[in-house]
């Protein structure tokens, strides 16, 4: 497993967690290089069949990042974002999908620090479950 | 004009699917006017012989239902495909997996020592489970091979057209058997339903603006007759279902389950519930949010009772 490097998708909302990955780049912090960001106005946008599309499609690890609880630019929908993700993660339990693979967290955009704390220890657990198999073949007995 | 040559067949399924095209009463005749059983287990006799013996593309239909879990159902599946010009997915099962897709939360071992083994029910002390072949004074006997993955019709062969429900209710059965009959055939990979966004749309119950601090379970509430189920905490599917059913179970007090599939246009019909009932909890305290989740006892397993083979994550990931 030494050569495995993770893919993780990141769901980024445009105005913390974006700015805060965008803070981490312009002071030059070192952060594992395995996530793919795709911006979202908001994390109450990113619907559960998004992170169930991106495993489906080869994700070895999928975040969710939002405005701390109160920040939210739009007011309420990091607080939407919240129970779908916690309702996703009862469900990816029952489908057998390891808790490390998908994590929901709050980075605002002065916490370029954390961002990469959150990039680099998600890629870390990631990394120790190996690669995740999007689609089990029908096998025979 | 001659009469059309059409089949029908079982796979994985109950045999619900039989009884529903029945349903659709002396509309039978009809059919019988206009078309030739030529294949039909439950009804007809005729063998999987003749079918092997008939023309390719020499079935006109073939409506197929059951869902793809052994290898006797893939061997009919790709049989009927080849002498069929066009293939219809009859039921929830073809469609969706359905029921028998459940399956996909086990692996088969899991399944095979619970239907044979642990079951409190059982009495088989020597744990003989079946084997797919024995030889016996005569030969060798074989019996399919059970698979660990439910598949769906449309993961095994190309199908022209679906026709939704656990069973399809007599209406939707007879647009698809008079689409057939007139020659008048949607596109291709159409889903044969009464036009209705979402159960919803059929559903006369009165709706306002959702707001749910509690989920209850059928048995431990008697709902109030004209108020949305969903509002009153059922677990209503109705909002992330295709519509055209015409809502029988939510005009009977019974939450709909989602049998007529995701609604157009959505891949995944557990998340797409996922996230409407997610919405409309009204908490922003995760302690809060929590104790009202934990009201959905059996969250993946009511989001996906019908469609776990044709999700975007098809089954259980079961550590060996």
């Amino acid at each position: 497993m030494t050569d495995f490097e993770p893919k993780i998708v990141a769901f980024l909302c445009n105005w913390c967690s974006y700015r805060g990955a965008d803070l981490a780049g312009t002071s030059r912090m070192k952060c594992a290089a395995n996530v793919r960001a795709i911006r979202v106005m908001c994390s109450g946008r990113v619907e559960p069949a998004f992170i169930l599309r991106a495993f489906e499609l080869g994700a070895d690890g999928v975040l969710v990042l939002g405005c701390h609880p109160g920040d939210c630019h739009y007011a309420e929908g990091n607080y939407k974002a919240l129970r779908r993700m916690m309702l996703l993660k009862r469900t990816l339990k029952q489908l057998g999908i390891e808790e490390d693979r998908f994590r929901m967290d709050w980075v605002s955009a002065s916490e370029g620090d954390l961002f990469t704390h959150v990039v680099n220890d998600m890629t870390e657990k990631v990394r120790a479950l190996g690669p995740f198999k999007a689609k089990e073949e029908a096998k025979v007995a | 004009m001659p009469k059309l040559k059409v089949a029908l067949y079982w796979a994985a399924s109950c045999g619900g699917c039989e009884i529903a095209t029945l349903a659709i009463g002396d509309k039978i005749l009809k059919l019988a006017e206009a078309a030739d059983i030529v294949f039909w287990p439950v009804a007809v006799d005729a063998k999987y012989a003749d079918v092997e013996n008939m023309a390719d593309q020499s079935i006109d239909a073939c409506l197929f239902n059951g869902a793809i879990r052994n290898s006797e159902n893939e061997h009919m599946a790709k049989l009927l495909r080849q002498k069929s010009k066009i293939m219809i997915a009859y039921g929830s099962c073809a469609t969706e997996g359905c029921i028998p897709g459940l399956a996909n939360f086990y692996n088969l071992k899991m399944m095979v020592d619970t239907a044979f083994i642990d079951t409190v029910s059982s009495d088989n002390q020597d744990k003989i489970i079946p084997q797919t072949s024995v030889k016996v004074p005569e030969g060798e006997l074989e019996l399919p091979v059970l698979w660990e993955t439910v598949k769906t019709l449309a993961q095994t062969v190309d199908v022209d057209y679906f026709v939704p429900g656990c069973p399809p209710e007599e209406r939707t059965t007879w647009l698809a058997l008079e689409a057939l009959l007139s020659g008048k055939l949607p596109p291709k990979g159409t889903v044969i339903a009464h036009p209705a966004n979402a159960v919803c749309n059929d559903c006369p119950r009165v709706k306002h603006e959702k707001k749910i601090k509690a989920f209850h379970r059928p048995y431990e509430i008697i709902p109030e007759p004209d108020k949305c189920l969903l509002e009153q905490g059922l677990l209503c599917y109705g909002v992330a279902t295709r519509g055209g059913c015409g809502a029988p179970c939510p005009q009977a007090n019974m939450p709909c389950t989602g049998c007529y599939g995701p609604v157009e246009g959505v891949r995944d019909q557990g998340a797409h519930f996922l996230t409407a009932l997610a919405s409309v909890i009204d908490a922003n305290n995760p302690d809060e949010i929590e104790k009202i989740l934990d009201g959905i006892v059996d969250p993946a397993g009511t989001f996906y009772r019908y469609s776990l083979a044709d999700s975007m994550i098809n089954r259980a990931r079961i550590k060996q």
